[in-house]
């Protein structure tokens, strides 16, 4: 089937013409959905790309930043206001793919794709969402219960984060069997900010535990208020895969990514990533 | 099925074709444009063997649609040798043994100088993430990583990288 590709000049005409093809697909960068033309998977029949100047657009001078969704990792990693995102960018494939792969397409990713995204689910960043004319705001977590129904008619403009206070406060890590450039067994990303020497709004997420990026809940109980010392870090990873029933695929069975993941995250809390990734 | 025009520069030449909104790069370089240096692999954007610069960046060609190349200017590794004789990248390969089969090879070379041409001293661990993308099943990728070291000394030097160690 013939594929047909629609160019569009502005946000709303985009989202308009998504919102009123059934079939239509945003593309991206066209790393999964170019795959999948090309695999005879496509489940679309047009393709709509956008380049409304706003979705490539990076405002990131002060503590709240707004990243386009167009951009690529690899102007992520090529802007310096953003290296916090740096170690997340890095682990999408090699060069080739960073340039091409783009953050909102990260946010529709399925597994064992999607690293960028449970960044941002850790960072509790806002997407901006457009709908045909009319445009809103929603937590990553809302975004991702709703990607599964009707979402990939939806145009992500982009997102919305706080810069973390330091750059020890955000941790991510991406486990792969595969090295250097392996899709992703286990991936976790942490925002660990500290007041007055203990954690403070702790939130902890792992992908490819779950059929999406997901905060882990007991983690984030058993760290918050704690100090981030190895009785804490030991609190954490005793307790590191529960809420989880991960899943059994080719990469690893799901006993062993609930075996793993104390280990992973005990080098995440520690800021020994190196060890795992 | 709709068609477009599509303007662009291969390898410093400019172009006008027509392409469908669902074409590759990859197709229409290598089975319309006969650029056979432009591998087809997986066409899942895994391997790399398509790799290709677009605007000086690499990207895949297997998974990169035509139509988005619109007023970009496109290198493949036919682009490499210059008046002179070989690239230095190309001379590196043949010295440090770094292609055996050759399925990679193109790619290999176009993501190495995707890296050169921004980084003409890299480390040993800059070149490794900037062929982190492209698969090889022969060498062991360590000749690729020694060529790709050996052809950025030679770019400084404005001289024929020196002669590896030969494997055989």
């Amino acid at each position: 089937m013939a594929i047909a590709l629609e160019t569009c000049h502005a946000l709303r005409e985009a989202a308009a013409l998504l919102g009123r093809a059934p079939a239509a697909r945003f593309l991206g960068g066209g790393t999964l959905l170019v795959r999948a033309l090309n695999e005879g998977e496509a489940d679309f029949s047009t393709l709509v790309r956008c380049l409304d100047p706003s979705l490539a657009e990076i405002r990131a001078s002060g503590p709240r930043i707004r990243i386009g969704a167009a951009v690529t990792m690899a102007r992520i990693l090529a802007t310096r206001e953003l290296d916090f995102l740096h170690s997340a960018a890095r682990s999408v494939g090699g060069p080739a793919v960073r340039a091409q792969a783009t953050l909102g397409g990260n946010l529709f990713a399925p597994p064992p794709y999607g690293d960028l995204c449970a960044a941002l689910l850790a960072l509790d960043a806002r997407v901006s969402v457009q709908s045909g004319y009319s445009a809103r705001d929603v937590s990553v977590e809302d975004f991702l219960r709703e990607r599964g129904n009707g979402a990939g008619r939806t145009l992500v403009a982009g997102v919305e984060l706080t810069r973390p206070r330091d750059s020890r406060a955000f941790r991510f890590l991406k486990v792969s069997k595969v090295r250097p450039k392996g899709v992703s067994m286990l991936t976790m990303a942490a925002r660990l900010e500290e007041s007055g020497g203990r954690l403070s709004g702790v939130r902890v997420v792992y992908a490819n535990m779950a059929p999406a990026p997901a905060r882990a809940a007991a983690v984030e109980r058993a760290l918050e208020g704690r100090r981030l010392d190895r009785t804490g870090i030991e609190a954490a990873a005793a307790v590191a895969s529960e809420g989880f029933s991960p899943p059994t695929d080719s990469l690893a069975s799901s006993w062993y990514r609930r075996a793993v993941a104390p280990v992973h995250l005990s080098r995440l809390l520690t800021g020994d990533s190196k060890r795992s990734a | 099925m709709s068609h477009l025009t599509l303007r662009y520069r291969l390898n410093g030449n400019e172009r006008a074709d027509l392409v469908a909104g669902d074409e590759t790069l990859l197709s229409l370089l290598r089975y319309r444009l006969d650029t056979t240096s432009v591998r087809q692999g997986c066409r899942q954007g895994t391997c790399g063997t398509c790799t290709v610069l677009v605007d000086g960046e690499p990207r895949l060609a297997c998974i990169t649609l035509a139509a988005t190349c619109e007023g970009c200017a496109i290198e493949t590794a036919d682009s490499l040798p210059g008046s002179g004789g070989l690239h230095p990248l190309q001379q590196a390969f043949m010295d440090h043994f770094a292609a055996q089969c050759g399925f990679c090879t193109t790619g290999m070379l176009m993501a190495a100088k995707a890296l050169l041409d921004v980084n003409p001293s890299p480390s040993r661990e800059e070149v490794i993430d900037a062929i982190g993308g492209n698969i090889c099943r022969c060498t062991g990728y360590e000749p690729i990583v020694e060529a790709v070291l050996a052809a950025a000394t030679a770019a400084r030097a404005g001289a024929t990288p020196p002669a590896a160690h030969r494997h055989c």
